[in-house]
């Protein structure tokens, strides 16, 4: 990890960086898929890959799908495979499950409705885990949405269970969030409304088979009615297990780019990539204070602020201009 | 870094319609720390090979207990070598005859559990036997 840049390791590094990314671009969707382990498992090849693919990135339309548990995400996720490659366009899906917080282990379940498309290579699912990042998505999972879209899928899901918390990173990762809900909630739809109206792009009442459907969706539309100017989200109705209001769901996924949601400085994307840059910085501090030489001067530091004799303060800014002072060194 | 979970596959090819053993395994390795993507009912070798490349998983196990055994496990094993991932453990279990075992050690599969086998017994198989991390 601590291998001073440029060494024998570094190089290596780079070489199955570039390795990797050259036979991903070209098609072939092994190395896709150790790409995405890479990233997953925050690996030094996946940094090298990271800095080869972002340029690249930035055209598929990541569409967010997310709300409670049985709702019917993944069967709509899957009708909405149906409908892509029906058009002859290519998508990928993540889906993100939870982690055990005590065994770190976890349950990755929604290809069970993807079998269709086994021999479609223009459709890669990859499940992931949370791995003990709170919010409901993997810290991982923007990185790897990056790398789906490098290598050419016009639109890349992410699915997650609604969780409350899930919702507000789901729409921080995704530029159109689809926040799903199941009829005949009664009270319940009360109480998800505060969160539906930050995150929500589209709402969609799906089993639309079922009795309650249309009035669940009526009592939405009025409760997300806009405010202060605003239009508050579209309400469609879907029937997932039929593929009924698929495609009408999907054309109002499609007019989002239309409406600005992937503009470059458009605010969700502008957001997105604030949250990249402090991620990336934030994670570079911690690493250059485990680094050898700032691993004593830091622990020196916690010795002192323990004892009292410095404030976190005045630590923190000592540290800080060591890390600056070395970061000028290295890049010498 | 190093103590990343091991990702495993359980799939269930093959015609019968019990998965109550193999959602047992798949929630005990969970427990055991594995990622286990679990892929459903009646997996063609098609659809076995696909899920193994895309998620890209240290482990297959193959749970089987129709008796189609013969054809689906060196069927499989031979789809996951086509795509190159001669590295992946492949095991299968489920009520498979000793008398079938060698056939199907010789097809790729590295280990099979007969009915008696332990969850914590398959978990110190799998992370003594799984392919080195990269
Ligand atoms: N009646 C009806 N059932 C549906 C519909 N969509 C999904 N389901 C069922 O609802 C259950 C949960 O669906 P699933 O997609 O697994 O939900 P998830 O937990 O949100 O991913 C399953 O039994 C589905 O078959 C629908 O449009 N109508």
């Amino acid at each position: 990890m601590s291998s001073p840049a440029g060494g024998p390791a570094e190089t290596r590094w780079t070489a199955r960086a570039t390795e990797l990314c050259g036979a991903a671009l070209s098609g072939d969707r092994r190395s896709l898929a150790k790409l995405l382990t890479a990233v997953e498992n925050r690996t030094p090849v996946a940094e090298a890959a990271l800095r080869r693919l972002y340029p690249l990135s930035g055209r598929a339309h990541l569409v967010g799908i997310t709300g409670p548990p049985g709702a019917g995400k993944s069967t709509l996720v899957a009708a909405l495979v149906g409908e892509l490659r029906s058009a002859g366009r290519t998508v990928a899906v993540v889906a993100v499950d939870p982690s055990s917080p005590i065994t770190g282990g976890a349950i990755l379940g929604d290809r069970v409705r993807m079998q269709a498309y086994a021999g479609d290579r223009d459709v890669f699912i990859r499940s992931m885990a949370a791995r003990g990042h709170a919010g409901g998505l993997a810290s991982t999972t923007g990185a790897a949405c990056s790398v789906l879209d490098a290598v050419g899928f016009e639109i890349v899901m992410i699915e997650t269970v609604g969780t409350g918390q899930s919702e507000v990173e789901v729409a921080a990762a995704a530029d159109t969030t689809v926040v799903l809900e199941a009829p005949e909630m009664g009270d319940e739809v009360q109480a998800i409304k505060a969160g539906l109206l930050e995150v929500a792009d589209l709402v969609v009442v799906n089993k639309g088979d079922r009795p309650g459907a249309q009035r669940t969706a009526s009592q939405l539309r009025a409760m997300l009615a806009g405010r202060r100017g605003q239009p508050g989200p579209a309400v469609l109705i879907t029937t997932a297990a039929t593929g009924a209001g698929v495609p009408e769901l999907l054309a109002a996924i499609d007019a989002r780019r239309a409406q600005g949601a992937l503009d470059d400085d458009g605010a969700t994307r502008l957001a997105r990539a604030e949250a990249e840059v402090r991620g990336a910085l934030a994670d570079r501090i911690g690493r250059s204070l485990e680094d050898a030489a700032m691993a004593v001067a830091s622990e020196a530091a916690v010795r002192a602020v323990a004892a009292h004799e410095v404030d976190p303060y005045t630590a923190a800014d000592e540290l800080l201009a060591g890390l600056i002072g070395s970061g000028r060194k290295d890049s010498k | 870094m190093t103590d990343r979970p091991i990702k495993v596959l359980i799939a269930k090819p093959g015609l019968d319609g019990h998965d109550r053993g193999a959602k047992v395994l798949a929630r005990g390795l969970r427990d055991e720390g594995f990622e286990v993507v679990y892929t459903g009912l009646r997996q063609t070798p098609e659809m076995v090979a696909t899920a193994a490349l895309q998620e890209d998983v240290d482990i297959v196990g193959l749970s089987i207990l129709s008796g189609a055994h013969m054809t689906l496990v060196p069927r499989i094993c031979q789809l996951l070598k086509a795509e190159g991932l001669s590295d992946v453990l492949v095991t299968a279990g489920g009520i498979i005859p000793d008398d079938d075992v060698p056939a199907l050690k010789a097809a790729g599969v590295s280990a099979v559990f007969g009915p008696g086998t332990t969850i914590a017994e398959v978990a110190t198989y799998f992370r003594a036997n799984a392919r080195p991390r990269e």
